[in-house]
């Protein structure tokens, strides 16, 4: 590992094909350590191919991907103990505890001090006085929450959300936002994909379209009125198919 | 919610040690499914009444006097622990999947071997209960003792079998739609030698056959056991990886 690295997230001309289908074609894509990524891209643009790519839940065909250093899917174990991932599934389990579930998950990763960084996190993620409860009994927006517990647990460098809003109500995707606030505060790096814009320009600090298989186009925060993220997002779609 | 609890605590950092965190994970994945199917006992209940069915209508189709019984008994004993295995097999997997808690399992920075004895102690549990439950029941109803150490020692081995080969194959086939239908036509097949080891090495402890009859059954049981499980081994990585 280079340790002097300061680019986070490095993948270079990165290939994905399922059979005939090619979903990614050559893309690249840099995240330098403390940026929050908001990945824009319409449905079937390879969003949540390249999350998982990342995630080292799924092979690149061709191309390099580099995490902290850490090249996928060679030094995937590593890469995964510096990573968090929340999708639009909770991945927790509905017959165990919020607590429980924590538990589960600390002991795959393999955590000391559990018992206090369970609950610090249940802490976190605002469900301490719900940790004795089934989470099958959990709202869709209290699982997202324990989703994200469940991912920073282990206190990633990392942390990839995966359209995390989907099927919340506005006061959940409220409270999850300030929870992605307090992540991003603590200098973590973030990616995250998105299909709402005005969420993803309230959150992030530098905004990517992801269309047929290619970054199409990268803007910083600073570099845009967050009231022009729309234009500038149909304008990169437009671009792209041309 | 409490924004100001830290994300990070530098006791929480994992510590990776390859043997510990391979049987920490291991033990995590079995106390986690006991403890759900303690509360929810959905793969248990199953299993019982498909059992309990299977053996009440064979008693019935069959009418046969004690002898001709005692002849079949290794084979409707079968017949129905692998039938109830198969639905516990199906159900256990799809309870990773369905709520992407498989993805949870492969995020952590571990040997997923691990996870895949795991999943297969707890399936081997579950399916030596159902057998525990049904072995006096059929004692009952078909009037045989069925309590012989040679015996026990034929479901013991022949429930590893069968499980060491179904777990990797149920990994493979909840990827698919068809799940179901899919895991039986690819277990079968494959379990075959297993089913019939041990089929033939109950039937020779129910007839007090010589050893030297039986003795070739259970050492082509041993030898499946060995050989299926040094190939989930090696393999397993490859089935959960896209």
């Amino acid at each position: 590992m280079d340790s002097s690295v300061q680019t986070v997230i490095h993948v270079r001309r990165l290939i994905k094909r399922f059979g005939l289908k090619t979903v990614l074609r050559g893309l690249d894509f840099q995240v330098s350590q403390g940026e929050f990524v908001a990945l824009l891209g319409p449905n079937g643009a390879g969003k949540t191919t390249f999350l998982r790519i990342l995630a080292s839940l799924s092979r690149p065909s061709i191309g390099e991907v580099r995490i902290a250093g850490y090249q996928l899917p060679n030094q995937a174990a590593a890469v995964r103990r510096r990573l968090g991932v929340v999708s639009h599934l909770p991945l927790l389990y509905g017959d165990l505890t919020a607590e429980e579930n924590l538990r589960f998950y600390g002991r795959m990763y393999g955590l000391d001090n559990l018992d206090h960084r369970v609950i610090e996190v249940l802490d976190l993620v605002g469900l301490l006085a719900r940790r004795r409860d089934l989470v099958r009994t959990f709202s869709r927006g209290m699982q997202q929450r324990l989703a994200i517990g469940r991912a920073v647990l282990h206190d990633p460098e990392v942390i990839l959300f995966d359209e995390p809003h989907t099927g919340l109500d506005q006061d959940a995707c409220a409270m999850l936002d300030r929870v992605l606030r307090e992540v991003a505060a603590r200098g973590r790096t973030v990616v995250m994909t998105s299909h709402d814009l005005a969420r993803a320009a309230d959150l992030a600090s530098r905004f990517d379209v992801l269309s047929r298989g290619v970054i199409a186009a990268s803007v910083q925060r600073a570099e845009i009125n967050p009231n022009d993220l729309l234009a500038f997002y149909r304008q990169s779609l437009q671009e792209i198919k041309q | 919610m409490k924004p100001e609890t830290a994300i990070v605590t530098s006791e929480t950092r994992p510590t990776p040690r390859p043997l510990s965190s391979f049987l920490r994970a291991m033990g995590a994945v079995i106390w986690k499914d006991l403890v759900a199917e303690l509360r929810s006992r959905e793969l248990l209940s199953a299993m019982l009444v498909f059992a309990l069915l299977v053996i009440i209508i064979f008693n019935f189709a069959l009418e046969l006097d004690p002898k001709t019984r005692a002849g079949v008994t290794a084979g409707v004993l079968w017949v129905t622990f692998i039938f109830a295995g198969t639905l516990g097999l199906n159900r256990s997997m799809a309870i990773e999947k369905d709520r992407g808690c498989m993805d949870g399992l492969l995020l952590a920075p571990i040997d997923r071997s691990a996870i895949y004895f795991g999943k297969a102690i707890g399936n081997l549990i579950f399916m030596l209960i159902v057998e525990i439950i049904v072995l006096p029941l059929y004692s009952l109803l078909y009037n045989i003792n069925l309590f012989k150490p040679g015996l026990m020692l034929v479901i013991l081995l022949g429930s590893i079998g069968y499980i060491v080969v179904g777990t990797l194959l149920a990994t493979m086939a909840v990827q698919a739609r068809t799940r179901d239908i899919l895991l039986p036509i690819l277990l079968f097949p494959v379990a075959l030698p297993v089913l019939m080891a041990s089929v033939k090495a109950s039937n020779g402890f129910l007839q007090a056959l010589p050893m030297a009859e039986i003795q070739p059954w259970l050492n082509l049981l041993i030898v499946y056991d060995i050989i299926f499980t040094a190939v989930a081994f090696m393999v397993f990585d490859f089935v959960v990886e896209e």
